[in-house]
């Protein structure tokens, strides 16, 4: 089947299989790597990317399913060359350790500021709670994201 | 690596598009809305349809709004546009207390309350909820639509009253004054299956129950509903004896099956103490002492 998904504002045209994944279309089709496959079963996290304006895990999505619409990776974040704010924290508070975690995490916290510029460490842990970081790390992660929202979490 | 088995693939943008797709093809067809129950099932192969419909772009069926006595609740709304609706925490409490703990919110995103329900896993939150609330489901057929108790529209484990080629549109919850309603779900981490959940709907007439409604998750309850216990409650003192006479009541109609997430006396013993608590914070609620 064609289609057209628009990632991170360029669209690509591809015939696809109905059960191809969409994180798999995203790794293998596009070669965008940065969207990691994990767990498989919708429980971990490492595959979140926005499908329009929502995240959602990419394991548990058809590529099919984004025919038509915006798909924002982890590849999409920078805007005009520059990190966003939430990726100079994770640089900035150590929020990752082997970063198989990460972008899923920034997609989630990019997503929680533009809701809310302003959470509590809990609503931060809310938030990331269909998330894993099998290092631990949690503790870093929400600091970074604290810290992406003091300095400039409206991605401005 | 799990991928699903090979499939064919239909969008749907209007209803009678859907419905004229699922004429074709059933029963080999699924309805495919946000996919986060059926697809994990397609991967193990515990679901393997040779028709997937995308519901996703009928747009006009998710809405929660109030119509006249009742609260509507279109199948394709996702658990975060419920969680979200000032309208449905206002009347229904137990609706906002169910879905802070259904899945996680990236999985809340995208999963719809339509496709939770027709699931109807045995360990799913809001089929409780709604049982407690003495919802009703609306039916969409080649016949017409039909309208379905909360209480019948389950017939077994991942079974309901939905056939082959019809599909579940809407949920309608009547909205009456005087009551106040709770769910509580005890699991071993954010996102998993409750070992054992409940929740409750009361209605006050002055310091009497005059109704109830009490819903039951993963616990082996006929259609989630814990019938005895609210046979008990109605006309009864809204009281700490009478919560608690009804726990127990609950506990000892239940049937809970040991597996790995606990064994079934330790869930009948959660079954007693969540009914209890349910029920307490619902009639709380009822007399606005809580939020």
């Amino acid at each position: 089947m064609k289609i057209t998904v628009n990632v991170n504002g360029t669209d690509y045209a591809r015939v696809v299989e109905p059960r191809l994944l969409l994180i798999h279309f995203l790794r293998d089709e596009l070669r965008l790597t940065g969207s990691h496959w994990g767990c498989d079963t919708s429980n971990c996290g490492a595959c979140v990317v926005w499908l329009d304006e929502t995240p959602v895990k990419s394991c548990t999505v058809l590529a099919v399913m984004a025919d038509g619409r915006r798909v924002t990776t982890v590849e999409g974040l920078p805007k005009r060359g520059a990190l966003d704010p939430v990726q100079e924290a994770f640089a900035a508070c150590h929020g990752l350790q082997c970063g198989f975690c990460t972008p899923g995490m920034m997609m989630t916290a990019r997503w929680l500021l533009d809701q809310n510029p302003d959470p509590s460490a809990d609503e931060i842990r809310t938030a990331i709670s269909g998330q894993v970081c099998r290092c631990t790390g949690y503790e870093n992660i929400v600091r970074s994201v604290l810290w992406a929202a003091k300095h400039g979490g409206d991605g401005a | 690596m799990q991928v699903p088995a090979q499939v064919e693939y239909e969008k749907a943008t209007s209803l009678d598009q859907a419905l004229a797709l699922l004429a074709r093809y059933a029963p080999g067809a699924r309805i495919l809305a946000g996919g986060h129950s059926l697809i994990p099932m397609m991967k193990l192969r515990l679901a393997q349809p040779e028709v997937l419909i995308d519901i996703n772009a009928i747009t006009s069926l998710r809405y929660i709004e109030p119509a006249g006595d009742e609260l509507r609740i279109g199948a394709l709304a996702r658990h975060a546009d419920l969680l979200a609706a000032p309208v449905a925490g206002e009347h229904f409490a137990i609706l906002h207390d169910a879905e802070q703990v259904i899945a996680d919110p990236v999985v809340r995103n995208w999963g719809t309350i339509g496709g939770s329900l027709c699931q109807a896993d045995p360990s799913e939150d809001l089929s409780a909820a709604f049982a407690a609330l003495k919802g009703s489901m609306i039916i969409h057929g080649p016949g017409g639509s039909r309208e379905v108790s909360a209480r019948a529209f389950h017939t077994g484990p991942y079974q309901t009253v939905v056939g082959p080629d019809e599909m579940l549109t809407e949920i309608r919850l009547p909205i009456r004054l005087d009551g106040g309603s709770a769910y509580v779900k005890v699991a071993r981490r954010i996102g998993d299956w409750p070992i054992g959940a409940a929740g409750a709907a009361v209605w006050l007439a002055g310091d009497l129950i005059s109704d109830v409604g009490i819903g039951l998750t993963a616990v082996g309850a006929t259609h989630f509903v814990a019938a005895e216990a609210e046979e008990y409650l109605r006309g009864r003192p809204a009281d700490e004896e009478s919560f608690a006479r009804a726990g127990e009541i609950a506990a000892e109609h239940c049937r809970p099956v040991s597996d790995q997430r606990g064994p079934a006396d330790y869930k009948r013993h959660l079954v007693r103490e969540l009914t209890t608590r349910v029920l307490r914070t619902a009639v709380r609620r009822a007399r606005g002492l809580a939020s």
